[in-house]
Protein backbone atom coordinates (compact mmCIF):
# COMPACT_ATOMS: atom_id res chain seq x y z
CA UNK A 1 0.00 0.00 0.00
CA UNK A 2 2.83 2.37 0.74
CA UNK A 3 3.69 4.56 -2.20
CA UNK A 4 7.36 5.02 -2.83
CA UNK A 5 9.24 8.03 -4.10
CA UNK A 6 12.32 7.89 -6.31
CA UNK A 7 14.56 7.23 -3.37
CA UNK A 8 12.42 4.36 -2.19
CA UNK A 9 11.01 6.43 0.66
CA UNK A 10 7.30 6.80 1.28
CA UNK A 11 5.44 9.61 -0.43
CA UNK A 12 3.66 11.78 2.07
CA UNK A 13 1.20 14.31 0.76
CA UNK A 14 0.21 17.33 2.78
CA UNK A 15 -3.07 15.89 3.89
CA UNK A 16 -1.55 12.68 5.16
CA UNK A 17 1.15 14.62 6.88
CA UNK A 18 -1.34 16.81 8.67
CA UNK A 19 -3.54 13.91 9.63
CA UNK A 20 -0.84 11.65 10.84
CA UNK A 21 1.91 14.06 11.78
CA UNK A 22 4.36 11.64 10.36
CA UNK A 23 7.78 11.91 11.76
CA UNK A 24 9.79 9.35 9.93
CA UNK A 25 12.52 7.68 11.88
CA UNK A 26 14.48 4.54 11.28
CA UNK A 27 11.94 2.35 12.98
CA UNK A 28 8.35 1.41 12.57
CA UNK A 29 5.73 4.01 11.89
CA UNK A 30 2.32 3.46 13.41
CA UNK A 31 -0.39 5.44 11.77
CA UNK A 32 -3.95 5.47 12.95
CA UNK A 33 -6.16 5.13 9.94
CA UNK A 34 -9.87 4.67 10.52
CA UNK A 35 -9.15 3.11 13.91
CA UNK A 36 -6.88 0.47 12.42
CA UNK A 37 -3.20 0.64 13.20
CA UNK A 38 -1.11 0.51 10.07
CA UNK A 39 2.58 -0.08 10.31
CA UNK A 40 5.21 0.52 7.71
CA UNK A 41 8.95 0.46 7.67
CA UNK A 42 10.52 3.82 7.26
CA UNK A 43 13.72 4.60 5.47
CA UNK A 44 15.21 8.02 5.68
CA UNK A 45 14.49 10.35 8.56
CA UNK A 46 12.54 13.45 7.70
CA UNK A 47 10.29 15.81 9.50
CA UNK A 48 6.83 16.46 8.22
CA UNK A 49 4.97 19.72 8.59
CA UNK A 50 3.72 19.91 12.11
CA UNK A 51 0.84 21.62 13.73
CA UNK A 52 -0.19 20.67 17.22
CA UNK A 53 2.62 19.07 19.17
CA UNK A 54 4.52 15.93 19.81
CA UNK A 55 6.13 14.44 22.87
CA UNK A 56 8.59 11.67 23.42
CA UNK A 57 8.39 8.44 25.37
CA UNK A 58 11.53 6.87 26.82
CA UNK A 59 11.30 3.66 28.82
CA UNK A 60 13.11 0.95 30.72
CA UNK A 61 16.59 2.45 30.80
CA UNK A 62 17.75 0.09 33.59
CA UNK A 63 20.79 2.22 34.33
CA UNK A 64 23.15 -0.01 36.32
CA UNK A 65 22.37 -3.16 34.34
CA UNK A 66 25.65 -4.73 33.23
CA UNK A 67 24.84 -8.32 32.30
CA UNK A 68 25.60 -9.94 28.90
CA UNK A 69 22.38 -8.72 27.24
CA UNK A 70 23.82 -5.18 27.56
CA UNK A 71 27.01 -4.62 29.55
CA UNK A 72 26.49 -0.85 29.54
CA UNK A 73 22.90 0.35 29.82
CA UNK A 74 24.10 3.91 30.43
CA UNK A 75 25.84 3.95 27.03
CA UNK A 76 22.70 2.89 25.17
CA UNK A 77 20.70 5.52 27.08
CA UNK A 78 23.28 8.06 25.93
CA UNK A 79 22.78 6.87 22.35
CA UNK A 80 19.04 7.33 22.79
CA UNK A 81 19.61 10.88 24.03
CA UNK A 82 21.75 11.59 20.97
CA UNK A 83 18.82 10.43 18.83
CA UNK A 84 16.53 12.78 20.74
CA UNK A 85 18.87 15.70 20.18
CA UNK A 86 18.94 14.91 16.46
CA UNK A 87 15.14 14.93 16.06
CA UNK A 88 14.15 17.37 13.35
CA UNK A 89 11.04 18.47 15.24
CA UNK A 90 11.78 19.10 18.89
CA UNK A 91 9.23 17.34 21.12
CA UNK A 92 7.38 19.47 23.68
CA UNK A 93 8.59 17.24 26.53
CA UNK A 94 9.56 13.72 27.44
CA UNK A 95 7.85 11.09 29.51
CA UNK A 96 9.76 8.18 31.01
CA UNK A 97 7.63 5.13 31.73
CA UNK A 98 9.78 3.66 34.45
CA UNK A 99 12.70 1.38 35.26
CA UNK A 100 14.95 4.39 35.01
CA UNK A 101 17.40 2.40 37.14
CA UNK A 102 18.06 -1.29 37.56
CA UNK A 103 18.44 -1.47 41.35
CA UNK A 104 17.25 1.94 42.66
CA UNK A 105 20.79 2.84 43.72
CA UNK A 106 21.66 6.50 44.21
CA UNK A 107 24.44 6.33 41.65
CA UNK A 108 22.10 4.78 39.09
CA UNK A 109 19.54 7.54 39.63
CA UNK A 110 22.31 10.15 39.42
CA UNK A 111 23.80 8.71 36.24
CA UNK A 112 20.41 8.39 34.56
CA UNK A 113 19.44 11.96 35.47
CA UNK A 114 22.77 13.29 34.20
CA UNK A 115 22.40 11.58 30.80
CA UNK A 116 18.68 12.34 30.39
CA UNK A 117 19.34 15.99 31.16
CA UNK A 118 21.33 16.06 27.94
CA UNK A 119 18.10 15.67 25.95
CA UNK A 120 17.21 19.22 26.90
CA UNK A 121 13.56 18.33 27.46
CA UNK A 122 11.34 18.65 30.46
CA UNK A 123 10.78 15.16 31.83
CA UNK A 124 7.73 13.53 33.39
CA UNK A 125 8.36 10.25 35.16
CA UNK A 126 6.59 7.29 36.67
CA UNK A 127 8.47 4.54 38.53
CA UNK A 128 8.99 0.96 37.41
CA UNK A 129 9.40 -1.88 39.89
CA UNK A 130 13.17 -1.49 39.57
CA UNK A 131 12.91 2.13 40.80
CA UNK A 132 11.27 1.27 44.11
CA UNK A 133 13.56 -1.42 45.52
CA UNK A 134 15.49 0.89 47.82
CA UNK A 135 15.06 0.25 51.53
CA UNK A 136 12.33 2.86 51.71
CA UNK A 137 10.35 1.11 48.92
CA UNK A 138 10.23 4.09 46.60
CA UNK A 139 11.32 6.89 48.96
CA UNK A 140 14.46 7.39 46.91
CA UNK A 141 12.45 7.74 43.69
CA UNK A 142 9.94 10.12 45.30
CA UNK A 143 12.76 12.19 46.77
CA UNK A 144 14.04 12.79 43.25
CA UNK A 145 10.90 12.87 41.14
CA UNK A 146 8.17 13.81 43.57
CA UNK A 147 6.87 17.37 43.26
CA UNK A 148 4.14 19.34 44.98
CA UNK A 149 1.79 17.88 42.36
CA UNK A 150 2.58 14.21 42.88
CA UNK A 151 0.26 12.19 45.06
CA UNK A 152 0.74 8.92 46.93
CA UNK A 153 3.58 6.86 45.48
CA UNK A 154 4.11 9.39 42.68
CA UNK A 155 0.97 9.69 40.55
CA UNK A 156 -0.13 13.03 39.07
CA UNK A 157 -1.72 14.71 36.09
CA UNK A 158 -1.02 17.77 33.97
CA UNK A 159 -2.37 19.51 30.91
CA UNK A 160 -0.54 20.40 27.75
CA UNK A 161 -2.05 21.93 24.59
CA UNK A 162 -5.53 20.80 25.59
CA UNK A 163 -4.43 17.21 26.23
CA UNK A 164 -4.80 15.82 29.74
CA UNK A 165 -1.84 13.66 30.80
CA UNK A 166 -2.06 11.22 33.70
CA UNK A 167 0.95 9.43 35.18
CA UNK A 168 0.03 6.35 37.24
CA UNK A 169 2.03 4.07 39.54
CA UNK A 170 1.28 0.35 39.31
CA UNK A 171 4.42 -1.25 40.74
CA UNK A 172 3.79 -1.14 44.49
CA UNK A 173 1.92 -3.32 46.99
CA UNK A 174 1.85 -6.19 44.54
CA UNK A 175 0.02 -9.31 45.69
CA UNK A 176 1.25 -12.92 45.54
CA UNK A 177 0.18 -14.47 42.26
CA UNK A 178 -1.03 -11.11 40.96
CA UNK A 179 -0.06 -8.54 38.36
CA UNK A 180 0.57 -4.79 38.49
CA UNK A 181 -1.47 -2.87 41.05
CA UNK A 182 -2.92 0.65 41.19
CA UNK A 183 -4.79 0.37 44.49
CA UNK A 184 -7.98 1.97 45.72
CA UNK A 185 -6.41 5.25 46.81
CA UNK A 186 -5.03 5.91 43.34
CA UNK A 187 -8.23 4.83 41.59
CA UNK A 188 -10.21 7.20 43.81
CA UNK A 189 -7.82 9.98 42.91
CA UNK A 190 -8.15 9.14 39.21
CA UNK A 191 -11.93 9.29 39.40
CA UNK A 192 -11.74 12.71 41.06
CA UNK A 193 -9.12 13.87 38.56
CA UNK A 194 -11.39 13.03 35.62
CA UNK A 195 -14.53 14.48 37.16
CA UNK A 196 -15.74 17.51 35.25
CA UNK A 197 -13.52 16.93 32.23
CA UNK A 198 -15.28 17.18 28.89
CA UNK A 199 -15.56 13.86 27.05
CA UNK A 200 -13.83 15.52 24.12
CA UNK A 201 -10.65 16.09 26.13
CA UNK A 202 -7.90 13.90 24.68
CA UNK A 203 -6.37 11.80 27.45
CA UNK A 204 -2.93 10.24 27.61
CA UNK A 205 -2.35 7.80 30.46
CA UNK A 206 1.12 6.50 31.15
CA UNK A 207 2.34 3.91 33.63
CA UNK A 208 5.11 1.35 33.78
CA UNK A 209 3.37 -2.03 33.66
CA UNK A 210 0.78 -2.35 30.88
CA UNK A 211 -2.64 -1.32 32.18
CA UNK A 212 -4.16 -3.89 29.85
CA UNK A 213 -3.47 -7.59 29.99
CA UNK A 214 -0.73 -8.44 27.53
CA UNK A 215 0.43 -11.78 28.96
CA UNK A 216 -0.55 -12.63 32.53
CA UNK A 217 1.68 -15.74 32.58
CA UNK A 218 4.62 -13.35 32.69
CA UNK A 219 2.89 -10.77 34.85
CA UNK A 220 2.35 -8.40 31.94
CA UNK A 221 -0.82 -6.69 33.04
CA UNK A 222 -2.41 -4.78 35.92
CA UNK A 223 -4.90 -6.46 38.27
CA UNK A 224 -7.09 -3.40 38.68
CA UNK A 225 -6.18 -1.82 35.33
CA UNK A 226 -9.69 -2.51 34.05
CA UNK A 227 -11.10 -0.25 36.78
CA UNK A 228 -8.97 2.62 35.51
CA UNK A 229 -9.97 1.93 31.91
CA UNK A 230 -13.65 1.94 32.89
CA UNK A 231 -13.18 5.44 34.33
CA UNK A 232 -11.60 6.49 31.01
CA UNK A 233 -14.26 4.97 28.79
CA UNK A 234 -16.43 8.09 28.46
CA UNK A 235 -13.59 9.96 26.77
CA UNK A 236 -13.39 10.21 23.01
CA UNK A 237 -9.65 9.77 22.66
CA UNK A 238 -7.57 7.83 25.16
CA UNK A 239 -3.98 6.81 24.57
CA UNK A 240 -2.39 4.39 27.05
CA UNK A 241 1.40 4.28 27.01
CA UNK A 242 3.34 1.68 28.96
CA UNK A 243 6.78 0.11 29.22
CA UNK A 244 7.94 -2.89 31.23
CA UNK A 245 7.89 -5.47 28.42
CA UNK A 246 10.78 -4.00 26.37
CA UNK A 247 9.04 -4.39 23.02
CA UNK A 248 6.29 -2.81 20.98
CA UNK A 249 2.81 -4.18 21.38
CA UNK A 250 -0.17 -2.20 20.21
CA UNK A 251 -3.90 -2.64 20.44
CA UNK A 252 -6.87 -0.47 19.57
CA UNK A 253 -10.15 -0.94 21.39
CA UNK A 254 -12.95 1.53 20.76
CA UNK A 255 -11.58 4.98 21.51
CA UNK A 256 -8.54 3.61 23.29
CA UNK A 257 -5.12 3.06 21.82
CA UNK A 258 -2.70 0.93 23.83
CA UNK A 259 0.98 1.02 23.12
CA UNK A 260 4.11 -0.28 24.81
CA UNK A 261 7.56 1.15 24.13
CA UNK A 262 10.93 -0.43 23.55
CA UNK A 263 13.59 -0.28 26.24
CA UNK A 264 16.77 1.72 25.94
CA UNK A 265 18.66 -1.11 27.70
CA UNK A 266 17.81 -4.61 26.47
CA UNK A 267 15.03 -6.41 24.62
CA UNK A 268 12.73 -9.01 26.13
CA UNK A 269 11.27 -11.98 24.25
CA UNK A 270 7.84 -12.03 22.69
CA UNK A 271 5.18 -13.39 25.06
CA UNK A 272 5.58 -17.12 25.52
CA UNK A 273 8.42 -17.39 23.01
CA UNK A 274 11.07 -18.09 25.67
CA UNK A 275 11.19 -19.89 29.02
CA UNK A 276 10.98 -16.54 30.84
CA UNK A 277 10.64 -12.80 30.27
CA UNK A 278 14.31 -12.30 31.17
CA UNK A 279 16.67 -10.19 29.04
CA UNK A 280 16.93 -11.40 25.45
CA UNK A 281 20.51 -11.79 24.34
CA UNK A 282 21.17 -10.64 20.81
CA UNK A 283 24.50 -10.20 18.99
CA UNK A 284 26.22 -7.06 20.31
CA UNK A 285 26.23 -5.44 16.87
CA UNK A 286 22.45 -5.87 16.65
CA UNK A 287 21.54 -4.71 20.17
CA UNK A 288 20.68 -1.15 19.20
CA UNK A 289 18.21 -2.38 16.60
CA UNK A 290 16.14 -3.74 19.49
CA UNK A 291 16.26 -0.56 21.58
CA UNK A 292 14.32 2.58 20.91
CA UNK A 293 12.20 5.62 21.52
CA UNK A 294 8.61 6.52 20.82
CA UNK A 295 7.30 9.80 19.51
CA UNK A 296 3.61 10.61 19.83
CA UNK A 297 2.09 13.44 17.81
CA UNK A 298 -1.29 15.07 18.12
CA UNK A 299 -3.30 17.05 15.64
CA UNK A 300 -5.63 19.32 17.44
CA UNK A 301 -9.28 18.99 16.59
CA UNK A 302 -8.62 15.81 14.69
CA UNK A 303 -8.98 12.24 15.83
CA UNK A 304 -5.96 10.46 14.37
CA UNK A 305 -2.69 10.53 16.20
CA UNK A 306 0.60 9.06 15.23
CA UNK A 307 2.80 6.95 17.40
CA UNK A 308 6.22 6.50 15.91
CA UNK A 309 8.77 4.08 17.21
CA UNK A 310 12.39 4.55 16.37
CA UNK A 311 15.34 2.32 17.17
CA UNK A 312 18.57 3.82 18.42
CA UNK A 313 20.65 1.95 15.83
CA UNK A 314 22.91 4.10 13.70
CA UNK A 315 21.30 5.05 10.39
CA UNK B 1 10.49 -17.15 62.77
CA UNK B 2 13.81 -15.54 62.28
CA UNK B 3 14.16 -13.19 59.42
CA UNK B 4 17.86 -13.36 59.00
CA UNK B 5 18.65 -17.02 59.30
CA UNK B 6 22.05 -16.71 57.77
CA UNK B 7 23.40 -16.52 61.32
CA UNK B 8 22.76 -20.14 62.27
CA UNK B 9 20.12 -22.58 61.13
CA UNK B 10 18.34 -24.58 63.79
CA UNK B 11 19.20 -28.18 64.06
CA UNK B 12 16.36 -30.28 62.76
CA UNK B 13 14.19 -32.61 64.81
CA UNK B 14 15.49 -36.15 64.80
CA UNK B 15 19.09 -35.19 64.11
CA UNK B 16 21.89 -36.78 66.06
CA UNK B 17 22.74 -35.14 69.38
CA UNK B 18 26.23 -34.36 68.17
CA UNK B 19 24.92 -32.32 65.30
CA UNK B 20 22.56 -30.48 67.62
CA UNK B 21 25.34 -29.76 70.08
CA UNK B 22 27.62 -28.60 67.32
CA UNK B 23 24.97 -26.32 65.92
CA UNK B 24 24.42 -24.93 69.38
CA UNK B 25 28.13 -24.38 69.86
CA UNK B 26 28.40 -22.58 66.52
CA UNK B 27 25.37 -20.57 67.48
CA UNK B 28 26.93 -19.48 70.75
CA UNK B 29 30.24 -18.70 69.09
CA UNK B 30 28.59 -16.67 66.38
CA UNK B 31 26.39 -14.83 68.84
CA UNK B 32 29.47 -13.90 70.87
CA UNK B 33 31.27 -12.78 67.74
CA UNK B 34 28.36 -10.55 66.85
CA UNK B 35 28.06 -9.23 70.39
CA UNK B 36 31.73 -8.42 70.25
CA UNK B 37 31.15 -6.62 66.99
CA UNK B 38 32.94 -9.11 64.73
CA UNK B 39 30.38 -9.87 62.07
CA UNK B 40 31.58 -12.55 59.70
CA UNK B 41 31.72 -11.75 56.00
CA UNK B 42 28.42 -12.65 54.33
CA UNK B 43 30.10 -14.92 51.80
CA UNK B 44 31.68 -17.11 54.45
CA UNK B 45 28.34 -17.42 56.20
CA UNK B 46 26.64 -18.38 52.98
CA UNK B 47 29.21 -21.09 52.41
CA UNK B 48 28.62 -22.34 55.93
CA UNK B 49 24.86 -22.37 55.41
CA UNK B 50 25.23 -24.36 52.22
CA UNK B 51 27.39 -26.89 54.00
CA UNK B 52 24.91 -27.28 56.86
CA UNK B 53 22.96 -30.51 56.55
CA UNK B 54 19.87 -28.69 57.68
CA UNK B 55 19.72 -26.26 54.80
CA UNK B 56 17.72 -26.85 51.66
CA UNK B 57 18.26 -24.92 48.44
CA UNK B 58 15.67 -23.22 46.28
CA UNK B 59 16.93 -21.73 43.05
CA UNK B 60 15.46 -18.86 41.10
CA UNK B 61 15.81 -19.58 37.40
CA UNK B 62 13.83 -18.10 34.53
CA UNK B 63 11.48 -16.15 36.82
CA UNK B 64 10.51 -19.26 38.77
CA UNK B 65 11.24 -20.75 42.18
CA UNK B 66 12.59 -24.29 41.82
CA UNK B 67 11.26 -26.37 43.42
CA UNK B 68 8.08 -24.33 43.56
CA UNK B 69 6.81 -26.48 46.40
CA UNK B 70 9.06 -27.83 49.10
CA UNK B 71 8.31 -29.94 52.17
CA UNK B 72 10.71 -29.58 55.09
CA UNK B 73 10.93 -30.51 58.76
CA UNK B 74 10.51 -27.78 61.37
CA UNK B 75 13.79 -26.02 62.05
CA UNK B 76 15.04 -26.38 58.49
CA UNK B 77 16.65 -23.43 56.80
CA UNK B 78 15.81 -22.66 53.19
CA UNK B 79 18.38 -20.87 51.11
CA UNK B 80 17.25 -19.12 47.96
CA UNK B 81 19.77 -18.24 45.26
CA UNK B 82 18.89 -15.91 42.41
CA UNK B 83 20.41 -17.26 39.22
CA UNK B 84 18.57 -14.84 36.91
CA UNK B 85 19.98 -11.70 35.30
CA UNK B 86 17.12 -9.78 36.89
CA UNK B 87 16.69 -9.02 40.61
CA UNK B 88 14.06 -10.85 42.61
CA UNK B 89 12.80 -11.01 46.19
CA UNK B 90 11.44 -13.70 48.47
CA UNK B 91 8.42 -12.24 50.24
CA UNK B 92 5.95 -14.07 52.45
CA UNK B 93 2.38 -13.65 51.15
CA UNK B 94 1.44 -11.27 53.99
CA UNK B 95 5.00 -9.93 54.26
CA UNK B 96 5.68 -11.81 57.52
CA UNK B 97 9.22 -11.95 56.20
CA UNK B 98 10.88 -10.42 53.16
CA UNK B 99 14.34 -10.63 51.66
CA UNK B 100 16.22 -7.64 50.44
CA UNK B 101 16.30 -7.39 46.67
CA UNK B 102 18.60 -10.15 45.46
CA UNK B 103 20.63 -9.37 42.39
CA UNK B 104 22.27 -12.11 40.34
CA UNK B 105 23.84 -14.85 42.51
CA UNK B 106 22.74 -13.22 45.75
CA UNK B 107 21.10 -15.37 48.39
CA UNK B 108 18.56 -15.20 51.18
CA UNK B 109 18.01 -17.70 53.95
CA UNK B 110 15.12 -18.19 56.31
CA UNK B 111 14.54 -20.82 58.99
CA UNK B 112 11.11 -22.32 59.37
CA UNK B 113 10.44 -23.35 62.98
CA UNK B 114 6.67 -23.72 63.05
CA UNK B 115 4.72 -26.41 61.24
CA UNK B 116 2.36 -25.16 58.55
CA UNK B 117 2.23 -23.91 54.99
CA UNK B 118 3.99 -20.75 53.92
CA UNK B 119 3.23 -19.16 50.56
CA UNK B 120 5.73 -16.66 49.25
CA UNK B 121 6.26 -14.67 46.07
CA UNK B 122 8.60 -12.21 44.38
CA UNK B 123 7.37 -8.75 45.26
CA UNK B 124 8.79 -7.42 41.97
CA UNK B 125 7.29 -10.14 39.78
CA UNK B 126 4.30 -11.35 41.79
CA UNK B 127 3.37 -14.03 39.28
CA UNK B 128 6.38 -15.88 40.73
CA UNK B 129 5.09 -17.86 43.72
CA UNK B 130 6.34 -20.72 45.84
CA UNK B 131 5.24 -22.75 48.81
CA UNK B 132 7.07 -24.21 51.79
CA UNK B 133 5.27 -26.98 53.69
CA UNK B 134 6.70 -27.36 57.17
CA UNK B 135 5.80 -30.63 58.89
CA UNK B 136 7.49 -33.12 61.16
CA UNK B 137 8.68 -36.17 59.23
Amino acid sequence: MTKKNDNGGPIVDRREALECMIWAGTGVLWTMSGGIPVSSLIGEAKAAETKGFSFLQVSDSHVGFDKPANPNALATLSDAVEKIKALAAKPAFMIHTGDITHLSKDKEFDDAAQVLKGAGLQGFYVPGEHDVIDEGTGKSYLGRYGTKDTKGAGWYSFDQNGVHFIGLVNVLNLKAGGLGNLGDEQLKWLEADLTGKAASTPIVVFAHVPLWTVYPEWGWGTDDGAKALTLLKPFGSVTVLNGHIHQIVQKVEGNMTFHTARSTAFPQPEPGKAPSPGPMKVPAEDLRKFLGLTTVSFVQGDKPLAIVDQTIAAM
Amino acid sequence: MRNDAKLVPHSGAGRAGVSRRRALAVSVALASAILAGFAMPARAEDAKAAAEPNTVDVHIDNFAFTPAELTIAPGTTVKWTNRDDIPHTVTEKLVAFKSKTMDTDETFTHTFDAAGEVTYFCSLHPHMTGKIIVKAP
